[in-house]
């Protein structure tokens, strides 16, 4: 009897509503292993129930393979499971009882740059991944690039296929140190390998019997512990005004006047003196809602509606920020970029621009150079001068001249203050994806 | 209004459900901010009315500045209907409803042999948000259900027939949503995209909201079909050859009586919903929708053609 409820006391994870959320997203190379990888950590973390896995196993069996292929379990689209492969990036959630992940499973595809970039756009973490038989490869460069530009704070290396290497040590030393320096080159903060094989279960959720040699965690425990969390206190408050509230209402809110939105980063007390960008009027916090009840203080990623002491003229897509540590208006947005769409962006081209709230018109006065990320030598990038155009997936040095000014911040500052989308004012589509200031970080840096 | 405790703002992450929350608010002020006339599909299931919660959360004091729209089958569970009509009222809210039985009465649509009225809810769909010229339709669709919505962004472009095309999708950036669309073209929301079901029923129980009592353990008349326990009713059970038993039961999904199976369950109250579905080992779709059984790529074919 199917609809059932079948309790089995060992499976599934109880997860305490308090535990923290760790978004991540993965890179590897077309046959890699990355599907199958993906399979065993949510299979082995008991996140696939058995409805699932039946219709996995039924599917492969029709195939003629004897065991479930678990990269099923992710290629959801028909065009996917016909050619074997992953089109397009896909959400996939599980939970242990320390932590709630947000996966966002990226395609390998060298013609798909562009998803990796969206994956890693909201990540935490990137597990990137090599066949251990061969190493670290252009694509694996091109992952670390996209990663150290994006400023995920977390790379780890999944080093798989490690049974087909006989477990070797010295393969996976060699493989780890070649990507550790490439990655540190290019500024990545932190950098983790890890030798598994995904296929055989060795090190992804359960520590292998075959690789005594490796002392550090099994790729899930490491995900479990990794320190994600970064101190709200240490970084600018950027406040997006979203929408203003102002119910009307015959109540004791009528003359409720907030302006709500969700902290972009750092903290906002009540009293504290701030300023409305870009009209640059200074008022103070009168109070804040977080959705429906008073608070002192809130911070980063909470959504929140501020009361402002003054009759100020705030609308959507102003900036709130502390009096002094505000970002400055420009019109002159430098920026690297990653074009998202097929069709190419050229010199001189008329966009839309959107940062944070506001979406504003620009043009595109140069394009400096575009990144070969396949080329590097010692962690320099090659460039090529002034191209013609930007195609799908090429990354690029722009600059661009907005109508009206934008309280934009480095990338490097905040990913969500320096980051903005270029969209195509006719038709409305998503053309390039940008970042504000400098391209890399330098080494050891980090933000979050 | 529901509150939550003030846990002030020592340095670390949020938890999973603040986290989940305050990005679930975020998407409903972008689309105020953004679009002409949204609309909240809400069929009175658990994920609909967590979707309104948050709504209301975001606008607070303020109303939600959107109308809901339910798509009726008119084969729902008559406690839905009654809930729906309930929260309408209790917060003033403006709802639209689209009849499936009305496209059936005046020809548009032709009942399915096997009585299933689901998948004929598109055309309704789709007209209405044609002759309402709604610009966004918040759905409460969850990428951990399905295979084909896992693909799903949350801002979804719906071409002027309301297809999906998981080809031409947008690549979604950051928290930068782009509504942007042409005339006749909308787009579909799903602000709870990232939840799980676990994450829906600890919210529901952290707000205390209520639902319909149906997702509680209660005894029923059922009979079995295709592997499900299904509730007999006007849509055409049960056949001669189908028993009518009485069963301890409850709901994992709310949907058209004639495809939602009801499950064996003693849960009867929220903490021990979420403690049952903690250690089942059937997904909630899998449990209990018969529509997604009908082929590996049910829920994705239904998606190109305009269904949410």
């Amino acid at each position: 009897m199917s609809g059932t409820s079948e309790i089995s006391p060992t499976a599934g994870a109880a997860v305490d509503d308090r535990v923290g959320l760790l978004r991540l997203a993965t890179a590897g190379s077309v046959d890699d292993g990355k599907s199958t990888l993906v399979g065993r950590l949510l299979h082995d973390s008991k996140s696939v129930l058995s409805d699932q896995l039946e219709a996995v196993t039924r599917v492969s069996n029709e195939r003629g393979q004897e065991e479930a292929d678990l990269a099923l379990l992710t290629d959801g689209l028909r065009a996917e499971r016909e050619q074997g492969i992953t089109i397009d990036v896909a959400y996939r959630y599980f939970a242990t009882a320390r932590r709630r992940f947000i996966l966002a499973d990226t395609p390998g595809h060298v013609q798909y740059t562009r998803n990796m970039v969206t994956g890693a756009s909201t990540a935490e973490l990137a597990v990137v991944l090599v066949d251990a038989r061969n190493g670290v490869v252009e694509q694996t460069r091109r992952h670390a690039a996209v990663a150290a530009l994006l400023r995920v704070p977390h790379v780890v290396l999944a080093v798989n296929k490690m049974d087909l290497v006989d477990y070797s040590e010295e393969r996976f030393a060699e493989v780890a140190n070649t990507f550790t320096a490439y990655a540190k080159a290019l500024g990545v903060p932190d950098v983790r390998s890890i030798p598994v094989s995904a296929l055989r279960g060795d090190n992804v959720v359960d520590p292998s019997s075959h690789m005594d040699w490796f002392s550090g965690p099994t790729l899930l425990e490491y995900l479990e512990t990794v320190p994600v969390e970064t101190d709200p206190t240490q970084e600018p408050a950027r406040f997006p005004v979203q929408y203003v509230l102002r119910p009307q209402s015959d109540d004791e809110y009528r003359d409720y006047r907030g302006y709500a939105g969700q902290i972009a980063s750092g903290v906002f007390h009540e009293d504290d003196e701030v300023v409305v960008l870009p009209s640059g009027q200074r008022t103070t916090i009168a109070g804040i809602d977080r959705l429906g009840v008073p608070v002192r203080q809130a911070r980063q990623g909470e959504s929140v509606t501020l009361r402002l002491a003054d009759d100020v003229d705030v609308s959507r897509g102003d900036l709130i920020a502390p009096i002094d540590e505000a970002p400055t208006p420009t019109q002159d947005v430098e920026a690297t970029v990653c074009h998202v769409a097929d069709r190419p962006l050229r010199t001189g081209d008329r966009v839309l621009l959107k940062h944070t709230t506001r979406t504003v018109k620009a043009i595109v006065k140069d394009i400096a150079y575009r990144l070969d990320l396949d080329a590097p030598i010692d962690g320099e990038l090659g460039h090529e001068q002034h191209p013609t155009e930007l195609r799908a997936n090429d990354i690029a040095r722009v600059v661009l001249r907005t109508a009206q000014p934008l309280a934009l911040d480095d990338y490097a500052v905040g990913r969500r203050t320096g980051s903005f989308l270029l969209i195509d004012e006719a038709d409305g589509s998503t053309l390039t994806a940008g970042m504000a200031g400098a391209a890399f970080a330098a080494p050891g840096r980090c933000s979050g | 209004m529901t509150t939550t405790i003030d846990k002030g703002t020592a340095p670390g992450a949020l938890t999973h459900l603040d986290a989940l929350e305050a990005e679930s608010v975020h998407i409903f002020r972008e689309v105020a901010g953004e679009f002409e006339k949204p609309v909240i599909l809400f069929s009175g299931g658990k994920d609909s009315i967590v979707m309104l919660h948050l709504a209301r959360k975001a606008f607070w004091p303020a109303q939600v500045p959107f109308a809901l729209l339910h798509v009726d089958t008119g084969h729902n569970f008559p406690e839905v209907i009654e809930y729906r009509d309930n929260v309408v009222a209790e917060h003033h809210l403006r709802l639209h409803v689209a009849n499936v039985q009305e496209f059936i009465d005046n020809g548009r649509l032709r009942e399915r042999p096997d009585g299933t009225r689901n998948p004929l809810q598109t055309v309704p769909l789709l007209e209405a948000i044609e002759s309402h010229r709604f610009d966004a339709v918040f759905g409460g669709g969850r990428r951990d259900e399905e295979k084909a919505r896992a693909k799903e962004r949350v801002f979804s472009l719906r071409d002027e027939f309301g297809a999906w095309d998981p080809r031409r999708q947008r690549p979604e950036l950051w928290q930068l949503y782009n509504g942007r669309h042409r005339v006749g073209e909308h787009v579909r929301v799903f602000p709870i995209s990232n939840w799980t079901e676990l994450d829906v029923w600890q919210y529901i129980e952290r707000e205390k909201i209520a639902l319909p009592r149906i997702y509680f353990s209660h005894e029923r008349e059922v009979f079995e079909r295709n592997g499900m326990w299904l509730s007999p009713g006007e849509w055409g059970g049960p056949r001669a050859d189908e028993a009518v038993v009485r069963r301890v039961v409850r709901y994992r999904t709310v949907g058209d009586m004639s495809c939602t199976g009801a499950v064996d369950s003693p849960a009867a109250t929220v903490a021990d919903v979420i403690a049952e579905i903690a250690v089942s080992r059937l997904t909630e779709r899998g449990a209990t929708r018969a529509d997604d059984k009908m082929s590996e790529a049910a829920m994705e074919d239904r998606k190109r053609e305009g269904y949410f």
